[in-house]
């Protein structure tokens, strides 16, 4: 067996235009290691073996002519809740069980063009709601450093199968820390875009004010290629923003010295697992060692983001689900009695306890008489939380802090509690409400599992952040740990 | 006086005459096969999301100018939810606390020929519904979404009028300026145009409203004002049997004629209207709204004012003549070819015309007497070819035979006699043959004036030229 699933995007991608191997050859790997792996992990929820190798031989066809782009006949996979034509997008849920996308997403259809070839689908908690991937109607996903762990949610699946070497990268969404989280979790990088930067067009929804996609892959310089990709203004997304992209694989290479780092006290908390905070703070030495300076940095209204979140997310997933009615496609109970009956038991079958219990929080804070109370209330504090961020901004050129307050914790640990497991997204959430690009880095083990250091950017400034990155990735060696049983 | 007083407020759906929906690229047609101009955006697919459609809001912009409105330079989309088969996302984009058009007004003309303004609360850019099948298969419901998406403007007045005429009035004013703006085509049996009535009853003198009742889908004039009637009578009986009127919306039954319970307020749906995150807040500046208003036709109460100063007609003339575009383009056309007779123009174009359109239940645009084939025949009038009576059965002729009337007026020999000594010739052989009546008329009987110019017409199939006719009868009669 040839040690492929060791290389990084970057360089599969030259390995496969100087001809050193086959995409057919590339992807036989990898759909054998994700077949391998699937009873242990279950980080996918489809797998596209034929589709995939058909590609593959057309990716070599195009190698051989000298043709293809950036990312031809590399193997990626996708969150289950991007559609992708002809192939079941099931979002993790009962409810779309049976549904075929007759459509691209805007993401997958631009990884398409680029030459990179889908797997499969991966596993996710249901409709991204969820930071455990316990939620998924298709089962947990299991940590591949440890099959006792959660890989972490809501992304778990496109998580789990690159920290497990299952493909090179893979994309997945980030409503409250969805590719932060499990990418700490799992000891990958992984990379959120400002708000608007990649098209939401093709994603299911679950907050629309706060979805927004992005790249996981063993390094950054693979997510920036990935992202490179992946982002730009499309017309069919209102909230896509017509902006350039820069190249932001030829901006990974600039010094770093004099960069101004922001270190968020408030991530520094309480809560924060004391060896899990030596470990970023480690991360941070080595940033001081590049010439970068560090100064502490207060985000006052920072600490409201979880009450904040589970109001507006709830509110507009309220929303954006009602969809889901039974009538023209997803779940359908049998022999409806009448319109209600229809209604109530096709969404009561179809959907989760989680995915429930947010509906119906999202329904209520919205209703008359609990709006002002709520949503708006909770839309001013975003706009304070948002403002915080901008004033911080002035100051330091990226924030960092923790990912997650703790490494990977057990399966079922959290479940019993909704709120412990909505703690668990405390310092990613912030990037969310304020729309802005962030990333998890690996920076070290706290008893065998890994750490993740985040980073926070400014609007539009993804070069940063992923830059940032990679000078750590220069000088450590976190991000190429691999678990033992997938060496 | 009557002891009571009602109050009229109206919501008026105007379907946007945009070729695509407002948030997607499907066509807005009307009669396609049900579902075939729905797209994945239309049938709320997962994953797409709408996209503003520029020509809607133009639309509402111009909507706004005319009725001397505020455009707001902030507008938002919101989300109202409610579950329906036939609403595909389980919400609609409306808008709610930031409409695109603010306060405006609208002038109408009461019966008695005064002038009243209706206050217009705000005007708002929405999606429609799809359509509910429920007799077209049989034992299930078959749902229709080619209308989802399909853009319309909500019209909301002030709760200004007094009677169901001053409703009506107000309706077709509105009906008349938009298709002047050219945003609606008006078309109200395809539901392009149709309204909700809120009505209420106080007793006269109070300043306090009543309970009101909100009738639903009224998609014709006739319905509106027999709804509205038949509602006020309804709730004073109610009143004034001692009962109370609760607030719910109702249906109008056109076959009963009565409107009837539909659902009370506690049954009503709490919409949970929040702003629509999918689409950004609709930013106009002033150099748009004014690139709008330099498109902004010659409106409907302008040109009323025109046609009364340049064509000296009345002002309730050159309000039937101003009620439709078309109808004034055909009476501008007609006039441009006897320009000289601006009230002979008005007269026919009010008349023998629009009893013949109506008769046969077409429109002054049908093409089925152009303008310039009705000027023919009033030129033949001026020029004094045929009389104003003849005319009129030339123009049957026109209108049956679609010929000009030069055409009919040669091939039915219907040219007038001019030649004096033609008609003398007439006029002595019918005095020869009277000669009872000619001396009762001499005897002073000047009543049988008359009978003589009927004797002369009679002999000449009434082409006889009347003016030259009463000069040289008068003259003979005398001897």
């Amino acid at each position: 067996m040839s040690d492929l699933h060791r290389q990084s995007v970057t360089q599969l991608a030259a390995g496969l235009r100087a001809r050193r191997f086959s995409s057919v050859e590339l992807v036989g790997a990898c759909l054998a290691r994700i077949e391998a792996s699937q009873a242990a992990l279950n980080a996918f929820v489809t797998v596209t073996g034929e589709p995939a190798l058909a590609a593959a031989a057309q990716a070599d066809r195009l190698l051989a002519a000298g043709d293809g782009g950036p990312l031809t006949g590399v193997p990626i996979a996708h969150k289950d809740l991007f559609c992708t034509q002809g192939v079941r997008t099931s979002c993790g849920s009962r409810m779309l069980d049976n549904f075929v996308s007759p459509y691209d997403a805007t993401v997958v259809a631009k990884l398409k063009a680029a030459g990179a070839i889908s797997l499969g689908k991966t596993n996710m908690d249901e409709f991204a709601m969820g930071s455990s991937n316990e939620t998924s109607f298709y089962g947990p996903v299991r940590n591949p450093w440890n099959p006792a762990l959660v890989p972490g949610g809501s992304s778990g699946g496109s998580a789990a199968a690159v920290a497990a070497r299952l493909v090179p990268g893979a994309t997945g969404t980030d409503t409250g820390g969805s590719i932060r989280q499990p990418a700490a979790l799992c000891g990958i990088t992984g990379m959120k875009a400002t708000y608007g930067r990649v098209s939401r067009h093709g994603m299911v929804a679950f907050a629309s004010s706060l979805d927004q996609a992005g790249a996981l892959a063993p390094s950054a310089a693979d997510c920036a290629l990935l992202l490179r990709e992946m982002a730009g203004f499309d017309e069919r997304d209102s909230t896509s923003v017509d902006t350039p992209v820069p190249d932001y694989v030829a901006a990974l290479e600039q010094p770093l010295a004099g960069l101004k780092i922001g270190l968020l006290r408030e991530f520094f908390d309480k809560g924060l697992d004391p060896a899990y905070e030596r470990c970023v703070r480690e991360a941070l030495k080595v940033y001081e060692g590049l010439g970068a300076k560090l100064t502490e940095v207060s985000l006052p209204s920072l600490p409201l983001s979880v009450p904040v979140y589970y109001v507006v997310a709830p509110a507009e997933c309220s929303s954006n689900l009602a969809r889901f009615d039974g009538v023209r496609f997803g779940h359908r109970c049998e022999n409806p009695r009448d319109l209600n009956d229809l209604y109530r038991r096709s969404r009561g079958e179809g959907f989760g306890a989680e995915v429930k219990r947010r509906v119906m929080t999202g329904t209520y804070v919205l209703s008359a008489g609990y709006y002002d109370a709520y949503y708006l209330k909770a839309q001013r504090v975003r706009a304070l939380i948002n403002a915080d961020f901008i004033r911080a901004f002035k100051e330091v050129d990226v924030l960092m802090g923790p990912t997650t307050p703790t490494p990977a914790f057990a399966l079922g640990a959290k479940t019993a509690d909704p709120i412990t497991m909505y703690l668990n997204d405390i310092y990613t959430i912030g990037a969310n409400l304020a729309g802005l690009p962030a990333a998890s880095v690996p920076c070290g083990f706290v008893q065998d599992l890994p750490v993740g250091l985040q980073i926070v950017g400014p609007h539009f400034a993804e070069a940063r952040v992923l830059t940032a990155a990679h000078a750590l990735q220069r000088a450590t060696d976190w991000h190429t740990r691999v678990p033992r049983a997938y060496a | 006086m009557s002891a009571w007083e009602t109050v009229i407020g109206l919501e008026i759906h105007a379907q946007l005459a945009t070729r695509s929906k407002i948030f997607s690229g499907s066509a807005t047609a009307y009669g396609a096969p049900p579902n075939a101009q729905a797209s994945l955006v239309d049938l709320g697919y997962p994953g797409v999301l709408p996209v503003l459609n520029a020509a809607a809001v133009r639309m509402a912009v111009k909507l706004g100018l005319a009725i001397d409105a505020q455009v707001t330079a902030h507008s938002v989309f919101a989300r109202k939810n409610y579950f329906y088969p036939d609403l595909p996302k389980g919400y609609q984009i409306s808008q709610y606390e930031l409409p695109i058009v603010a306060k405006g007004a609208i002038d109408i003309v009461l019966e008695d020929g005064t002038v009243k303004r209706v206050g217009i609360t705000r005007a708002h850019l929405e999606e429609d519904a799809g359509k509910s099948l429920h007799e077209v298969l049989p034992g299930v419901t078959g749902i229709d979404l080619n209308r989802a998406g399909t853009p319309l403007v909500e019209i909301v007045s002030e709760p200004e009028m007094r009677s169901a005429k001053e409703a009506v009035a107000y309706m077709k004013k509105v009906h008349t300026l938009v298709r002047y703006l050219g945003i609606c085509d008006g078309n109200m049996q395809e539901g392009s145009f149709r309204c909700d009535a809120n009505v209420s009853v106080r007793r006269s003198g109070s300043d306090k409203f009543g309970t009101r009742a909100e009738i639903k889908n009224l998609n014709s004039f006739r319905f509106v004002e027999r709804a509205i009637n038949y509602e006020v009578e309804r709730q004073i009986e109610l009143l004034e049997s001692g009962g109370q009127v609760v607030q719910e919306t109702r249906l109008y039954d056109p076959d009963k004629g009565e409107t009837r319970s539909m659902r009370s307020k506690e049954e009503a749906n709490d919409y949970r209207y929040f702003p629509d995150p999918d689409l950004l807040p609709v930013e106009l500046d002033a150099a748009f709204i004014e690139s709008v208003r330099a498109t902004l036709p010659e409106l409907p109460d302008q040109k009323a004012a025109r046609f009364s100063r340049e064509h000296g007609l009345s002002a309730y003339d050159a309000g039937v003549l101003t009620a439709s575009r078309e109808l004034a383009d055909y009476y501008e056309a007609v006039v441009a070819a006897v320009p000289e007779e601006p009230k002979l123009a008005a007269n026919w174009v009010m008349g023998e015309l629009a009893a013949a359109l109506n008769r046969d239940n077409l429109e002054v645009g049908s093409g089925k007497l152009p303008a310039a084939r009705l000027a023919g025949l009033l030129q033949r009038i001026v020029d004094q070819t045929i009389s104003g009576k003849i005319a009129k059965e030339v123009f049957e002729a026109m209108w049956a035979q679609g010929a000009d009337a030069d055409a009919i007026i040669e091939s039915k020999g219907l040219r007038q006699i001019t030649d004096r000594s033609a008609i003398e010739r007439v006029i002595d052989e019918v005095m020869a043959k009277n000669p009872g009546q000619l001396a009762e008329y001499r005897a002073g009987k000047d009543k049988l004036f008359g009978f003589f110019v009927g004797q002369v017409m009679k002999a000449t199939d009434g082409k006889a030229n009347p003016a030259q006719l009463n000069e040289l009868l008068k003259k003979k009669l005398g001897g």
